[in-house]
């Protein structure tokens, strides 16, 4: 008998399966990108606090805006939610403060999350509230077709700053950090276990958790970047991104220049928004 | 049931509690901004949160994500607020999210006079937000409509799974009367239709008979899917003719469906005999019907007919009350909106604008005069 049978080869056999709408696949993404080994980290973390029983599946609420790493709700088996671009944070307080049992997390892209969501994110982390925020920063808004994201290195080329772009790029570590939210870390898909392990820690805590997860997008950034080949692309961001233990926050500068630190920027255990209101409002 | 001396936003509060609403989500603006100080009171004793949010944007989202949560939720705002909630509303029509918007017309453009009354939202609550949707509003002209509206706008909510918009106004909203407050089990609450299927079988936008899906919470292992793009009974985005025509016009469909659930009116003096038909709306109609009173006194043969529910109307309501009269004069506080709506399905009679603008309300003498020079 073949040992690749067909059945054997199909993607339903994926041991994070039961956390898929896998007759949704094969996903959008494209070749290179980093949303996928992101989500398929998160997931893995997901699946050791289930098996070790600290979680509940069916508590598990993905919360999404717009923009392609947004696309991660539809594919997620759990509750979740695709709504309307840089609200997901919003939408996801909601649900959180009406029913707290829930565990509710917020996957977006650099433009949802920091972009056209960033007062919604400013205003979470400052409230501590009890989500997790995943920003997958592609230092471009990809899925519009290439234009100028808060985090697109200066002087690049996008479709929207054909002579170069002439913004700094926003630290948003540094900005959420800012707000002393529990937990503020920055991961990237070149290190997955990082990922998992950033997300296995969140999910054992209370109050805001933010996690940026540098990732690579060849498409659409490589192109404008000259590195179109996702395998040159990963071995770029690769040589930029550097771990360090307990990195200061003045370390998180988002320099494509002078490297990117890994690290958790932030780790505080104060009681999250859902117990400071039980505390005011008895 | 008691009976209260509140004042309209008051009572607005009183009848989201009533109707079992838990969830607040509001942001400060005038004349609104006391519907959310009333329920922050009030509000954790009945069980239920309110939380001030950094824009009416954040406010009307986390109010569709608590909706989800299986929490009656709602937000209140004015014009310009409302204007930074129409892209939710549009989520919540397609999404068909039960939630409760109230607007608080203040007069506009921009910042306008915020103080002041007037009707010059009526419009944007049917058309500014994109798409196609057809989002049903209600418009009290009184503390008590203020509260029967609200539970109503709740009821319409949960039932056809739609945002409902309460339309009141500066005067409604401040003014003081007695209004009858209700125990929770004397009047008729709705409670969104829950799936009857076992969770593997769930599809979240696959309607009844009634055109309207169960829905399915958050939490409740249901795995239920939150869908922005156009989608399918299952929630799967679908760029397909037959998908998209198929579930928006059910989403037209099923508020048309449930018009008698929707609809309300009051006729005064209205009878085979009357030759002039006043059709007014929310604090407009108070001065509308005082000034049809005056003139009956005088001998003409006048009567009104006063819309409850601004949007969808049911066309049939309009044809009857009109069919036998001379002329309609529509009466409202803009410069002539709602009467391009009821012109639409009025054949015989003779439409005339009454558009008075007021920071107060059009008065008796004002829609006297007016009307009094084309009889």
């Amino acid at each position: 008998m073949a040992v690749t049978s067909e059945a054997s080869l199909r993607y339903s056999t994926h041991p994070l399966d039961k956390y898929l709408r896998a007759d949704r696949l094969p996903h959008i993404w494209c070749s290179g990108c980093g949303i996928g080994v992101a989500l398929g980290s998160i997931l893995r973390a997901i699946d050791r606090r289930v098996r070790e029983g600290s979680l509940d599946p069916s508590k598990v609420v993905f919360v999404t805006g717009i923009g392609c790493s947004a696309r991660a709700s539809f594919y997620v088996g759990f509750d979740s939610a695709h709504t309307i671009h840089g609200r997901a944070i919003a939408f996801a307080s909601g649900a959180k403060l009406a029913n707290p049992e829930l565990q509710v997390m917020v996957v977006g892209g650099d433009g949802d999350i920091a972009g056209i969501g960033g007062n919604h994110l400013i205003h979470a982390a400052r409230r501590n509230l009890d989500i997790i925020v995943f920003m997958i920063t592609n230092f471009v808004y990809a899925m519009t077709g290439g234009q100028l994201a808060p985090t697109t290195p200066q002087g690049l080329y996008t479709t929207t700053t054909p002579h170069g772009n002439p913004e700094r790029p926003l630290n948003v570590i540094k900005l959420v950090s800012a707000l002393m939210p529990n937990y503020v870390a920055r991961a990237s898909i070149t290190h997955p276990p990082l990922i998992e392990q950033y997300t296995y820690k969140a999910l054992g805590m209370e109050g805001f958790r933010f996690i940026e997860i540098m990732s690579t997008c060849p498409e659409v950034f490589g192109r404008h970047a000259g590195y179109r080949d996702p395998v040159t692309l990963y071995n770029v961001l690769r040589s930029k991104v550097r771990v360090k233990q307990n990195p200061h926050v003045d370390e998180s500068e988002l320099s494509w220049e002078s490297g990117i630190v890994l690290g958790e920027y932030l780790i505080r255990n104060e009681p999250g928004y859902v117990r400071k209101l039980k505390e005011v409002v008895r | 049931m008691k009976l209260e001396f509140m004042s309209g936003n008051m009572a607005i509060a009183e009848g989201a509690i009533t109707a079992g609403m838990r969830f607040f989500a509001g942001y400060p603006i005038t004349p609104a901004s006391d519907i959310m100080e009333y329920l922050a009171e009030v509000l954790p004793e009945k069980g239920g949160l309110v939380v001030q949010y950094e824009d009416e944007i954040a406010s009307i989202n986390a109010a569709l994500g608590a909706s989800w949560a299986g929490v009656k939720s709602m937000t209140a705002t004015s014009g310009p607020g409302f204007s930074l909630m129409v892209e939710a509303l549009s989520l919540a029509a397609i999404t068909e999210t039960p939630v409760v918007v109230a607007d608080i017309m203040r007069a506009g453009p921009s910042t306008g006079v915020p103080t002041k009354t007037s009707q010059s939202d009526v419009f944007q609550v049917r058309y500014a937000p994109h798409g196609e949707h057809l989002i049903p509003a209600l418009a009290p002209w009184s503390v008590q409509e203020a509260y029967d509206l609200t539970i109503k706008a709740f009821n319409i909510s949960e039932l056809v799974r739609t945002p409902v918009i309460l339309l009141s106004d500066a005067v409604v909203a401040h003014m003081w009367e007695s209004a009858i407050i209700k125990d929770v089990n004397e009047v008729e609450i709705v409670n969104r239709k829950k799936p009857s299927t076992p969770p593997n079988e769930y599809m979240p936008y696959k309607p009844d008979e009634d055109l309207i899906p169960p829905m399915a919470n958050f939490g409740e292992g249901y795995k239920v899917l939150v869908e922005s793009l156009a989608h399918d009974e299952r929630g799967y985005y679908r760029q397909s003719n037959d998908v998209y025509r198929k579930l928006i016009w059910r989403l037209i469909n099923k508020v048309k469906r449930h018009i008698d659930k929707i609809y309300d009116y009051e006729t005064y003096y209205l009878n085979n005999e009357t030759e002039y038909l006043i059709i007014s709306y929310g604090s407009t109609a108070r001065s509308a019907l005082a000034a049809v009173r005056d003139l009956r006194r005088k001998g003409v043969k006048v009567g009104m007919f006063r819309p409850k529910t601004l949007w969808p109307t049911k066309e049939e309501v309009i044809k009857e009350v009109t069919k036998d009269v001379k002329k309609v004069f529509v009466v409202e506080n803009n410069t002539g909106k709602m009467v391009a709506e009821f012109e639409r399905y009025i054949k015989k009679a003779e439409v005339v604008s009454i558009p008075i603008l007021s920071l107060d309300i059009p008065t008796p003498e004002e829609i006297l005069e007016v009307v009094s020079s084309w009889l």
